[in-house]
């Protein structure tokens, strides 16, 4: 074990991988020369050089084409995209291509690609470069969505991801870039994709959460704990596929459930949650399950409107006092 | 336009060069010396004849004014972005002849759609000062109600569109909006600024197509300054020139030195002159660089030795203007001076006056997302007035 920091995780899961499979590369802008837009990429040109390591012209349409059609020959890129912002001048390659190839080829054609940014809110950068583009991609069957909170998960699930058959999305964040964790050196361990974690165990409530929202779920457990409220905390890590088994497990216990998830709540991953859960457990449910979500409009620049539409620690506790009927 | 133009009917490579591809041209400051780029403004503050837009000494002195006050400007802002007064800012340092050249020829009619460091632009064309030092608060005067960056305004007033984040969306943009106008039969052009890294992105490719096509009122202003972030020009494309890109398109293109006001104005206004007369659409690439990082958020150190800016730094724009004033209208360092004060003590002000304006208010969150607010953006506002209660849930 060693700590690392979320981006050192990342970049030794891309490290590990590239050394052992020489078909992976990397792609996007600012990964070589500038060592990564945040950093995460830091080393790697030099360590692998201009033929693995690639500095991409501005066109995330074209590098994620360019990566398809090199998926297709058997290669195994991996795309970086300055934030997830930016996929969606990609997203016809992503949605049409990536997604679907397998299945309108009859299977012909295979797709091993990893796609990875930074996602979501970061600190006050407005209305175009804040958003939750997992909603939108665990959305197509064809995918594979991953948003791990913890460095250790984040390493595992990249490098299942990098051996994985399928265009797998990986949704990082800049607020977790920094954070530290004990990570595995073992260049064997990895995290199966479609697993949740318990990440707190509680008894009163669910709180189902994921990436950034997972530590935020956590201050507000801590809180919730002072006023004599367990809350258990399943961190999914892996959107679709969604382990709805662990959901379940855990609401059965508690009876109640909160859904806490950065984006906004029209159709998200989280109203898939919710879901599953009233199906599949409708019976062991105390209350109607809630979700603490974005506000439902575009993301403000301001500080203090920023701090209102993100979720916060205070948002979940309202929520869990509802479900509580502590409100 | 000139001779140097590159139309339609003739190879790409007029300096003399083979179709093979080469470096890509403006990486070093003689590159702006070939043969076929604009330049009017010599070393020694004179003007060639040839291509001198013919400017009255006044006009010539607003410009400069207008130059210095920008560079003023980005001074102060770096500052107040380096202290944690304001969030952000991307600016244009050594660019400020290509930005206020091509400006200064649009028209009242005519629109600017720009891409992110053309505030010069914006205040050439009447956003008051004290409204762009707002947009850098984000507060509750800002035009776009604390909903952008720093930098990304919008200005419809002055015919300025908005500023958008991801690259090159403003290139197709401006297009469909000279397209519109020319079916409406509005006598109007549309100048759109892009950079030399935007000339990879899909939209600028749609955008010279299809104003090659339709024949479009645009002009096309490409601020090649040399980098997309930490990428030179030569990375971002094996042309050797940007402008050869408009050939493809059988869009007419020039190359014109981009530190040289009195050539930018010329083939602007040229441009403008063209779509007007019903030609369509030209590409301009201003041959120009990048002094500063990309934005507060870049420390351009670790991939640009400071000693690669010296010969871009004896081409500085505004320098090269000032000997002109010299030599032609006897300008004194008093002026200048006095320029200086006059801007600070205007900055300054304004500056003050922003940051005491309160943010927008919680209410402003749900206007404009629709034309009209519909029903679950007002519950979501009263809610939030009222604290949390999620509709349709029991527990009261
Ligand atoms: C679609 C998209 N991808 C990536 C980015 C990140 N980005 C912001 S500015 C920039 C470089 C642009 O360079 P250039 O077009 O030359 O303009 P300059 O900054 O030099 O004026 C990049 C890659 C973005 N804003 N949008
Ligand atoms: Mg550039």
């Amino acid at each position: 074990m060693t700590v690392l920091r979320y981006r050192e995780a990342v970049r030794a899961a891309m490290i590990e991988e590239m050394e052992r499979d020489e078909r992976v590369y990397l792609v996007g802008e600012e990964v070589g020369h500038y060592q990564g837009a945040y950093k995460v990429t830091e080393g790697m040109l030099d360590k692998f050089g201009s033929r693995r390591v690639i500095d991409a012209p501005i066109t995330e349409s074209g590098f994620t084409g360019i990566s398809i059609g090199a998926a297709m020959v058997g290669l195994r890129p991996i795309v970086e995209y300055m934030t997830w912002n930016f996929s969606a001048v990609a997203f016809d390659q992503i949605l049409n291509n990536a997604a679907k190839l397998r299945q309108m080829s009859g299977g012909q054609l295979t797709i091993p690609l990893v796609l990875r940014a930074p996602n979501g809110s970061a600190r006050q950068v407005g209305s175009q470069h804040s958003h939750s583009m997992e909603h939108f991609y665990a959305h197509i069957p064809g995918l594979k969505v991953l948003a791990p909170a913890m460095p250790a998960d984040a390493k595992g699930l990249l490098k299942s991801a990098i051996r994985d058959d399928n265009p797998v999305l990986f949704m990082e964040s800049e607020t977790l870039y920094g954070v530290k964790g004990e990570v595995p050196d073992d260049p064997d361990f990895i995290v199966p994709l479609g697993v949740a974690s318990i990440v707190r165990e509680g008894t009163d409530v669910s709180i189902i959460a994921w990436s950034r929202m997972v530590h935020v779920a956590l201050e507000a457990a801590a809180e919730l704990e002072k006023e004599g409220i367990s809350a258990e905390i399943v961190d999914l890590r892996s959107l679709r596929p969604l382990d709805e088994e662990t959901v379940v497990r855990s609401v059965t216990k508690t009876h109640r459930a909160v859904v806490a998830h950065e984006g906004w709540p029209y159709g998200g991953v989280g109203a898939e949650v919710a879901d599953r859960i009233q199906r599949l457990a409708f019976d062991e449910l105390d209350a109607p399950v809630l979700r603490a979500t974005t506000l439902d409009v575009p993301m403000p620049y301001n500080a203090r409107l920023e701090q209102y539409v993100i979720p916060q620690a205070a948002r979940i506790i309202e929520n869990v006092h509802r479900v509580l009927y502590k409100s | 336009m000139s001779t140097a133009t590159y139309s339609t009917d003739r190879p790409p490579n007029v300096s003399g060069a083979s179709l093979e591809p080469q470096a890509a041209v403006a990486r070093h400051p003689l590159d702006t010396c070939a043969d076929d780029v604009i330049k009017v403004l010599r070393d020694d503050g004179s003007l060639d004849p040839a291509h001198d837009p013919k400017l009255a000494p006044s006009e010539v002195i607003a410009l400069y004014r207008a130059m210095v006050r920008v560079r003023q400007l980005d001074e102060r802002l770096v500052a107040l972005q380096r202290q944690g007064r304001i969030g952000f800012h991307i600016g244009s340092l050594g660019e400020e002849a290509a930005v206020l050249g091509s400006v200064s020829a649009t028209r009242p009619q005519d629109w600017v759609f720009p891409c992110y460091r053309e505030f010069g632009a914006a205040l050439w064309r009447g956003l008051p000062l004290q409204r762009y030092i707002d947009n850098m608060f984000g507060n509750a005067n800002d035009t776009v109600k604390g909903r952008q960056m720093p930098d990304h305004y919008t200005y419809r007033e002055g015919h300025f569109g908005s500023v958008s984040s991801p690259i090159g969306t403003q290139i197709t943009q401006a297009v469909g909006f000279a397209w519109a106008a020319k079916l409406r039969r509005d006598e109007l052009a549309t100048l759109v600024y892009f950079g030399d890294g935007a000339t990879s992105s899909s939209d600028f490719h749609s955008a010279l197509n299809f104003a090659g096509v339709f024949k479009v009122p645009v002009v096309f202003f490409c601020r090649n300054n040399g980098w997309a972030i930490s990428v030179p020009t030569e990375r971002q494309t094996s042309s050797n020139t940007f402008a050869c890109k408009g050939v493809a398109y059988g869009v007419p293109a020039v190359r014109v030195d981009g530190n040289d006001l009195f050539a930018v104005v010329k083939v602007a206004r040229d441009a403008i002159a063209r779509a007007a007369r019903g030609e369509g659409a030209t590409l301009i690439e201003a041959m120009t660089y990048r002094l500063s990082g990309h934005s507060t958020s870049d420390d351009p150190k670790a991939y640009r030795p400071d000693a690669w800016l010296d010969p871009w730094r004896r081409l500085d724009p505004i320098e090269r203007l000032r000997r002109h004033l010299e030599r032609t209208q006897g300008w004194t360092e008093a002026q200048d001076r006095e320029i200086e004060v006059a801007v600070d003590a205007e900055v300054k002000a304004c500056i003050a006056v922003s940051e005491k304006v309160a943010p927008p208010s919680l209410d402003s969150m749900f206007e404009d997302v629709y034309a009209e607010p519909p029903w679950h953006l007002v519950e979501q506002r009263e809610q939030l007035k009222a604290g949390p209660r999620p509709k349709g849930h029991g527990g009261r």
